[in-house]
């Protein structure tokens, strides 16, 4: 036989055993030729295009799941930023507009739609402003749309303003959304150098650097590398990094394979593959568990900061070799709701949300997923969303703040919001004010790491 | 997807004319074996395949199906897979 008939076995495992899939086929959408200065015909527009564009995606991507026998869990759409599109209708608010992606969404049968978005890095137009104070009764009247906000790059700093406003709107958000233990915010992520490319919610958009129309994805497969850690024989760090090396390459392999027999399929270009490792409530699909088969007794404890920067650097050594089309977030997320073992060291009291902080400085993406005491002040939330700005913009990566301020809970208390989006325990936040700093807004200007040229 | 080659795994505990059956299914979509292979491994019945389909009026939702069906029959776990995948996992 051709093929090596254990390595067809591997294969089988580590779908089977090991929750191998793909997360999401995303395709992404340009909306910018649907401008209209009536939000009616604007929203026409961008129905048709959505739906025309789209139409055939899930059915593409099933049929491309059986081909290969390859589970493929979420089919997503990202668009235009609609702050940019929607900048020339003549309306006090783009409510309609989240419900026109919303139905949208709907009537194609797929899971999310992204791109109710502002990018206002270094300033906000009137078009933005709209968008951001539209965002939670958007996300409290829709089900499938998600929303973000870029504040910062390392080209431009941080717009304080913007980080300001930005903790009003996640907790107004949260508020509208109190029925549901403030579900809205999971569906909306504050950016520091958001990338435009991104296959995953809540943060993908179709950047203005994009074609007409693309086709990204995104892989999973924590299960996989902390299987094959696991069976390994008492090895030394070095060891350890060759083995995620490899499985990374195997995992991005298939995701490769499979984004380009869809975006084939579907007469559009293949754009990227994002290689990060994204966790799933499921026992052992977990980037907490990969750490601590490494020889942590609970993740959260002293030495994960180093143990996540071997296994994102290792992720990402053999990614780039499997594939020349890498780009989006890539790297290990780490939401705390979506991973079993990130809530066990919660709960345990071994992880807190400063260790976290630390862990988004070696990693992709931020603080993601995290439910917090429904009383935090906005200005402690914007202090929180400043300081993961600022790891992203000093260190010219992306980070991200999703955090979830859930009406009436204390530390203590979870917040349950089922499906991929898992479950929370509510963590403690430092109760000291930040809001004087908040309060004082401006830029924090751009750093010297951005005078490259 | 360049060939129209599949991979035929089938898992589970060894009986009587599982081949036999199998082999009937693959023969009514008129789905070729190349290769074959089978052993038992940890006293699991494990037979891989390498299968050719007729190049046109091949319907691959109707032979899983098919396969997964008689599979259930047998008490055994039938996949129909693209050989690329394997290929392109494993090799540069």
């Amino acid at each position: 036989m051709l093929i090596n008939p254990n390595e067809i076995l591997e294969t089988i495992r580590m779908v089977k055993m090991e929750n191998l899939d793909i997360r999401t086929v995303t395709m992404g959408i340009n909306l910018r030729g649907c401008s209209h200065p009536d939000i009616e015909a604007f929203n026409e527009n961008i129905y048709e295009k959505i739906t025309g564009y789209a139409r055939d995606l899930v059915r593409t991507t099933e049929e491309v799941q059986d081909l290969y026998g390859i589970p493929i869990i979420n089919k997503r759409i990202a668009v235009t930023p609609i702050a940019i599109v929607a900048e020339s209708c003549i309306a006090e608010d783009y409510v309609s507009v989240a419900k026109t992606l919303d139905a949208a969404a709907k009537e194609l049968g797929v899971d999310f739609i992204g791109g109710f978005s502002a990018l206002v890095h270094k300033g906000i137009t009137p078009g933005d402003l709209k968008l951001i104070n539209s965002i939670p009764e958007a996300l409290a009247c829709t089900e499938k749309v998600c929303s973000s906000v870029n504040v910062a790059t390392t080209k431009a700093g941080i717009n304080m303003d913007a980080v300001a406003l930005m903790g009003e709107t996640v907790k107004k958000t949260a508020e509208l959304t109190a029925d549901r233990d403030g579900l809205g915010c999971a569906k909306l992520v504050v950016f520091a150098n958001a990338p435009e490319d991104n296959p995953f919610m809540a943060g993908a958009f179709h950047g203005i650097g994009e074609p007409d129309c693309v086709i990204n994805v995104g892989v999973s497969g924590p299960g996989v590398v902390n299987a094959a850690l696991r069976e390994l024989v008492n090895p030394d760090l070095t060891e350890i990094a060759e083995t995620i090396k490899k499985t990374a390459f195997k995992i991005t392999r298939m995701g490769e394979i499979v984004g380009r027999e869809a975006a084939r399929r579907l007469g559009v270009e293949f754009g990227i593959l994002d290689l990060s490792l994204a966790p799933t409530p499921a026992i052992g699909d977990s980037v907490a568990r990969i750490l601590e088969a490494m020889g942590l007794e609970r993740c959260g404890t002293h030495g994960t900061t180093a143990a996540l920067a071997l296994l994102n650097d290792a992720v990402k050594k053999g990614g780039s070799m499997a594939s020349s089309s890498v780009g989006g977030l890539s790297g290990a997320f780490i939401p705390v709701s979506e991973d079993e073992g990130m809530i066990e060291a919660v709960n345990a009291g071994a992880l807190s949300l400063e260790k976290l902080e630390a862990m988004t400085c070696v990693c992709s993406v931020g603080l993601d997923m995290i439910a917090v005491p429904g009383d935090t002040p906005a200005s402690t939330i914007s202090a929180i969303i400043a300081d993961e700005m600022a790891i992203g913009m000093v260190n010219k990566k992306t980070t991200a703040v999703r955090i979830i301020p859930a009406p009436g809970k204390k530390v203590g208390d979870s917040v349950e919001f089922g499906g991929l989006l898992g479950r929370a325990p509510v963590m403690q936040v430092n109760g000291f004010s930040s809001e004087t700093f908040i309060k004082r807004g401006g830029r924090i200007p751009a750093p010297i790491q951005a005078l490259t040229n | 997807m360049a060939s129209s080659r599949f991979i035929i795994t089938v898992i589970g505990s060894d009986k009587v004319g599982i081949v036999a059956r199998i082999t009937m299914v693959m023969a009514n979509f008129n789905v070729n074996i190349v290769d074959i292979t089978q052993t038992i491994m940890q006293g699991i019945f494990t037979m891989i395949m390498l299968a050719e389909a007729p190049q046109e009026g091949f319907d691959l939702q109707a032979f899983q199906e098919g396969m997964e069906a008689e599979g259930k029959n047998l008490g055994v776990e039938v996949k129909v897979q693209h050989e690329d995948i394997f290929r392109f996992m494993h090799r540069i």
